[in-house]
């Protein structure tokens, strides 16, 4: 499927190289590389009995993480984030402490060990939070985008959601308010090709889900999801039109989840050949080998910064690990203003 | 003196929507029809002329679309007032409202404000049958985050849209479709009816009748007319169901010794049987001197041919029936 998407021009991914500077670029390999790290770090703290509930990983899209936000004034503008959203905590510069603290039930974490993995926010940051609910930010989106029009600011909100999402109800009401009234929203899709076990190819008759744009008369896109460029030009495109006040795109980035949907997953549903052929497609050692080609790092350099994106977990560890479980005296906090 | 200003329930809201949005720019309406047709029963009539289609915003048919709108913009920094055609159609916004408008303080820590408004008519008696005339407010009274209010007059409507606005929660605010001709006196002044205050309507010695909504008016009628046979019925009337202020509930039962609740929604399941069950529970239960009693709509949808759909609810004469046996002691 990926095979149909045509390849970002080497000229183009050249200019954006040069747009994103090597110190960016830098920063966005370690965050995928730190997003790994969480994730595996999460499997394995799971194995220990250390979290209390379930989990969705997005070992193998972390490109489609980083490539997205950082396209974005992370903190100006709004994210709206879906239930595998680890990666987008990190990517929109999110305290990864907190994330870590949060994801083990910490009082010091995002939301003081109310959310837990499905819905962490830093709101102070203009994120918005992750969503247990499958197309359950892409409403909010519509009042998000309503909202940057009435204020007349220049802010652009991004809505992440899966190929699942695509197929709610709330998707099409969305879309089509968004359009009408040419909201600054960003509907970004990671097809990541199963909901649960359902292949994108049982629920969508369309080859690319970015053609139901056509039916809201938007600019819809599929590209490389694990081309950290390719998400990068498609998002930065969709802000300056929705910035220039032209509405809404539908972007759709092509990846793939490593592991299982969650814990219960017993992926009995695709082959272990399939996972193979995508673990080919790597985002990371791919972007990796684009700032070597580019002279951004050495192969020294590649390596240290892979080394601290790891290391990176492991203060996050410690320091949800220093933080105390909420106090039972305050349960009931933060239900009304 | 001069005669004490009056408008109707529906005036009475269009005032406070107006006053509200020319005092502040972050208040603004959207909903289906609602600019220049004026909303389905023309509680927005002319704001569009006021205020202008960008802030008085017609929807296409999308009432998820309708309650992710008010969310998202509440979270961002605005004071959004919706408005659903009918209560029925909730239904379809049922997700965003329980799931996240409710929820995101809560689930972020207590670190978002979601202050929207959600205005819609309730009730039956329009003729307008099953999926026109539904009283759903209990659906929303079992979601903590969300607060649910219902005015049973003018003045109340009024006042309590614009404490509604200026809260900084999600708030139902259930209107009903037979309240909106009902004349009462309104002050031309911004005013504010506070939330979470249950009000005595009329006082009373015998009985203590716990309305919501139109059975408010239904109540009082009821004990005009009881009062000439000597009954004297305490009228008390929540306003706000979610959160509740039951205090003044309790009061009363210790007063007068025995209650009746009456609301135009399906008993079973129903508001009612919070109030029962926290009268039981309070140290009104030793001043009781009969059992509780509700008088509530008949479980069942509400019918469409004109007599039938007046037998579903409670109506004038079956709380007289029910309040005179109550207080006879007929139980």
């Amino acid at each position: 499927m990926v095979d149909s998407v045509q390849a970002i021009a080497k000229e183009r991914a050249a200019e954006l190289l040069e747009q994103i500077g090597p110190e960016t670029a830098r920063e966005m390999l370690q965050v995928m590389w730190a997003t790994r790290a969480f994730e595996e770090k999460a499997e394995e703290l799971y194995g220990l009995g250390r979290t209390h509930g379930t989990m969705h990983l997005s070992i193998g899209q972390e490109g489609s993480a980083a490539g997205a936000n950082y396209a974005l004034r992370r903190g100006y503008d709004y994210l709206l984030n879906h239930h595998r959203g680890h990666g987008h905590m990190m990517a929109w510069g999110s305290d990864v402490n907190r994330t870590m603290a949060e994801f083990l039930g910490k009082e010091g974490g995002y939301c003081r060990g109310r959310g837990g993995s499905m819905h962490i926010a830093d709101v102070e940051r203009n994120n918005l939070g992750a969503n247990g609910i499958v197309a359950g930010g892409i409403p909010i989106a519509v009042g998000v985008g309503l909202s940057i029009k009435l204020r007349k600011t220049d802010q652009v909100g991004i809505v992440m959601f899966g190929d699942g999402a695509a197929n709610e109800g709330a998707f099409h009401e969305s879309l089509n308010m968004a359009a009408v009234w040419d909201l600054p929203v960003i509907y970004y899709c990671e097809n990541n090709q199963y909901a649960m076990s359902m292949a994108v190819e049982r629920a969508f008759t369309v080859e690319h889900i970015s053609q139901r744009a056509c039916a809201y008369n938007i600019p819809g896109e599929t590209v490389d999801g694990n081309d950290v460029l390719s998400v990068y030009d498609a998002v930065s495109r969709a802000a300056a039109r929705a910035r220039a006040g032209h509405g809404p795109t539908l972007i759709e980035a092509l990846t793939y989840r490593w592991r299982g949907h969650s814990r219960s997953d017993r992926q009995l549903y695709r082959t272990r050949d399939e996972i193979k052929e995508w673990q080919e497609k790597d985002p990371i050692p791919r972007f990796e080998a684009r700032l070597l080609e580019a002279g951004f790092i050495t192969e020294e350099e590649a390596k240290a910064i892979r080394d601290a994106g790891y290391q990176r977990i492991e203060e996050a560890v410690a320091f949800a690990d220093n933080s105390p479980d909420p106090d039972v005296a305050t349960l009931m906090d933060g239900i009304y203003a | 003196m001069p005669e004490p200003r009056e408008l109707t329930y529906m005036e009475a809201l269009r005032e406070g929507l107006r006053q509200a949005m020319e005092t502040d720019e972050r208040v603004f309406l959207i909903g289906e029809d609602i600019g220049v047709y004026g909303g389905a029963f023309g509680v927005s009539a002319g704001l569009i002329d006021q205020f202008g289609g960008e802030r008085v915003i017609d929807t296409p048919i999308s009432e998820a679309g309708i309650a992710g709108a008010v969310t998202g913009a509440a979270m961002t920094g605005m004071r959004p007032v919706g408005e659903i055609q009918f209560m029925d159609f909730v239904t379809l916004s049922m997700e965003q409202l329980v799931l996240q408008a409710a929820k995101v303080r809560f689930m972020f820590g207590g670190k978002a404000t979601v202050p929207f408004v959600l205005r819609m008519p309730g009730g039956s008696g329009t003729g307008a049958a099953a999926q026109h005339s539904e009283s759903l407010e209990n659906w929303f009274v079992h979601v903590p985050g969300l607060k649910v209010v219902m005015p049973s007059n003018a003045y109340d409507a009024k006042g309590l849209l614009l404490a509604s606005i200026y809260d900084d929660n999600p708030v139902i605010f259930i209107e009903h479709k037979l309240l909106y001709k009902t004349k009462g006196h309104v002050p031309e002044e911004m005013y504010q009816v506070p939330l979470s205050s249950t009000n005595v309507a009329r006082e009373g010695t015998d009985l203590t009748v716990v309305a919501t909504s139109v059975m408010v008016q239904r109540a009082l009628e009821a004990a005009a007319q009881l009062a000439g046979e000597g009954i004297e019925i305490e009228v008390v009337d929540p306003r706000t169901l979610l959160p509740l202020d039951d205090a003044p509930i309790i009061e009363s039962v210790k007063k007068t010794g025995k209650l009746l609740i009456v609301h135009e929604a399906v008993g079973t399941g129903g508001f009612g049987g919070e109030i029962a069950a926290r009268v039981a529970a309070s140290d009104a239960f030793d001043y009781l001197d009969a059992p509780i009693r509700r008088l509530t709509g008949k479980d069942m949808p509400i019918p469409y041919n004109r007599m039938l759909e007046y037998h579903t609810v409670p109506q004038v004469e079956n709380i007289v029936e029910e309040a005179r046996k109550l207080a006879q002691g007929a139980y």
